[in-house]
């Protein structure tokens, strides 16, 4: 038995890592989005932030006004009151009136649902996806992004962070001698009303919010864990306890 | 009481069952480590039917609906995210206590003469478990769900003489995965697959407790028995074996909890990034990933070059995998069951075997090409090779004598 672990362990050593030149977000690697889902006050901002800046366009469909209410420590009457647009109820989901055909005329394609945006694509993703817009004047909307390349959607919180312009150095292969268009930093071009700080933390807030409503469960699903970890070692002892003493006479 | 069982047992043989499978089936008494998965395949299997009947409570099995009804599920019904969690977690879990129950097998030569019947209505049990999660995991109607789906099915249509497309048709219900295929996968997989296994897990257990478990040293306890016709090194099932199960049940459950309720997607294995994503025809994913247990498999298909512009081949390849497993009790001829008593050239032999599978499991997640391709056949070589030599190299390997009771180990 023990040689078969060692011959395993033997051959699987060698494992081939693979080499990909591929960044993790587009065109640069992601930046990382440190969020804190405990913390309730930011939560409330990325709410604030998710129905005033993102919700003109996108819907999260599957997250009710009440669940989140609930959820975010918020009171009915100040949801209804600042966060429900329309004259919706407090149980309604947090769907939008913007037709999809209409949608898919304006955008290229219909804005998708972001219910599940931290599930499918990631906090870091997002939080880079966020950070990375600047001035391109060959789009549509005079905006492209460094982590999802000819986005059809504007620069959504630019009245928070201003435009910026993405600066580029060529890089050259001394292998093959082919040159490489390498994205090097921004520059601020007009400033927004929040400064770089205050947008950073800004978009850590709405990441936090989209990884709330990607799964609301995971508020408390970790403590819950370890109650029920705890509550199984204990369960072990007596367990293991019975067992030795019914195995006492096995020889 | 005893009354009450007398009434009973007049009626129907409920102690006769109890002492035959329970208190009176004499089990080895050196079962080790290995042993533990069997019971707990039997725990996993009844976890996935009772979260499945509730999760059936608010799913719906609709390609308008489903998506949404599963994250109904996972925010609006009371304990609905545990229920779910307990079920995708569970359908892994079971994939893994599977695997391990079957390498134990492999190891002690549980599959010998005389329980082959044993192993073939395990290897059935394997088959219909991989049709049921095949068909469960299309039913959140995410991307990987349809495109997984669409991925497989199409395979049948590689069938040649013109009878592939058909019969791809005849099991999508439409041209594509759609509606209709959701439908009829929902049938399967909460009603006609369970009854099935059920079924076979009852055959496979009636199997065993009529021949006997076999032991990590591969030695017949019935051979040696007491006057009173109790083998040695027996010992009951009831109260020993369960007991001792109650153990594994827990230490098994801490495991399980880790993964459900601190990272039930196991960064991508057990639940996939893409399958958060609804259900889009017109969009295919880049990688179309199959989950982890059906990765080998994937592999190997993938590992055969289509010949005569078919895939055919491919998909074949994949199907004499899993049906030389059915096989292995023929296939060795080793006088020995356990490995504890074979020659090294076995021993070395399901080493390749258990790497070939584990990274032909790896392979199947990466893009095939370049170096994935050439080690995906590498690797498919090793996993044919320990079948198709198996009656040469078990004949040839030096075994070591086997004991005539249970060793202390």
């Amino acid at each position: 038995m023990k040689k078969i672990i060692s011959i395993c362990i033997l051959l699987l050593a060698p494992v081939v890592v693979q080499a990909s030149s591929e960044k993790s977000c587009g065109e640069i690697d992601c930046y990382k989005a440190n969020i804190d889902l405990d913390n309730k006050a930011s939560l409330q901002r990325g709410a604030k932030l998710f129905v005033n800046y993102c919700m003109g366009c996108h819907s999260a469909e599957f997250m009710s006004y009440e669940r989140m209410a609930k959820d975010l420590g918020l009171d009915n009457e100040i949801v209804l009151k600042n966060l429900v647009f329309s004259n919706g109820k407090i149980g309604d989901y947090m769907t939008i009136a913007m037709p999809a055909d209409d949608a898919k005329s304006w955008f290229g394609v219909p804005p998708p649902d972001l219910s599940l945006v931290a599930r499918s694509r990631g906090i870091d993703w997002l939080y880079t996806y966020l950070k990375t817009f600047y001035a391109d004047d060959s789009r549509p909307f005079g905006v492209n992004n460094l982590a999802f390349s000819d986005v059809g959607m504007p620069h959504a919180l630019q009245a928070l962070e201003g435009m910026k312009q993405a600066v580029y150095k060529t890089v050259k292969d001394e292998h093959s001698g082919d040159t490489t268009r390498v994205f090097e930093s921004f520059e601020t071009i007009s400033q927004g009303s929040m400064s770089a700080a205050k947008f950073d933390q800004a978009v850590l807030d709405l990441v936090n919010f989209l990884e709330y409503t990607g799964e609301p469960a995971k508020l408390v699903r970790y403590s819950i864990g370890v109650k029920v970890i705890l509550f199984l070692i204990i369960l072990l002892i007596p367990a293991y306890l019975m067992k030795k003493e019914f195995w006492k006479d096995v020889h | 009481m005893s009354k009450f069982m007398e009434w009973v047992d007049a009626r129907f043989p409920a102690t006769k069952m109890w002492k035959e499978h329970l208190s009176e089936y004499y089990a080895p008494k050196n079962f080790n480590f290995w042993y533990f998965f069997g019971s707990l395949a039997l725990l996993i299997l009844v976890l996935q039917i009772v979260t499945g009947i509730f999760l059936t409570m608010n799913y719906k099995p609709d390609a308008e609906l489903a998506f949404a009804s599963v994250e109904y599920i996972m925010r609006d019904v009371e304990w609905g995210w545990l229920i779910r969690y307990l079920h995708s977690t569970g359908a892994s879990a079971f994939f893994v206590v599977v695997y391990l129950h079957m390498f134990r097998g492999l190891m002690y030569g549980s599959y010998k003469k005389p329980r082959e019947l044993v192993w073939i209505f395990g290897m059935l049990i394997y088959v219909a478990l991989m049709a049921e999660a095949f068909m469960g995991y299309l039913l959140p109607w995410g991307q990987m769900s349809y495109w997984g789906a669409q991925v497989i099915i199409s395979l049948f249509g590689t069938i040649p003489f013109g009878l592939g497309d058909p019969i791809a048709e005849w099991i999508r219900g439409d041209f594509v995965i759609a509606d209709a295929t959701l439908n009829r996968f929902f049938a399967f997989h909460v009603i006609a697959v369970p009854l099935i296994l059920l079924m076979l897990v009852v055959a496979h257990i009636i199997a065993l407790h009529e021949v006997g478990s076999n032991n990590p040293d591969g030695v017949d306890i019935k051979k040696n028995k007491s006057a009173d016709g109790i083998p040695k090194d027996g010992i009951p099932f009831h109260p020993y074996y369960t007991v001792k199960d109650i153990v594994g049940v827990i230490v098994f459950l801490i495991f399980f909890a880790i993964v459900l309720f601190f990272i039930p997607d196991l960064w991508g294995w057990f639940l996939e990034k893409d399958n958060f994503v609804p259900a889009d025809p017109l969009k295919t994913p880049a990688h179309i990933v199959p989950l982890w247990y059906f990765t080998p498999f994937y592999a190997i298909l993938r590992a055969v070059p289509p010949m005569l512009n078919s895939q055919f081949p491919g998909v074949a390849a994949m199907g004499l995998a899993i049906v030389f497993l059915f096989l292995v009790p023929w296939l060795d001829r080793s006088p020995v069951r356990s490995i504890r008593y074979r020659g090294g050239i076995y021993k070395f032999a399901l080493a390749v075997f258990v790497v070939s599978f584990l990274f032909l499991g790896w392979l199947g997640t990466q893009p095939a090409g370049g170096i994935y391709l050439t080690l995906s056949q590498i690797f498919s070589i090793l996993y044919f090779a320990f079948f198709i030599l198996m009656p040469w190299f078990t004949s040839i390997d030096k075994t070591k004598p086997v004991p005539e009771r249970v060793t202390d180990k």
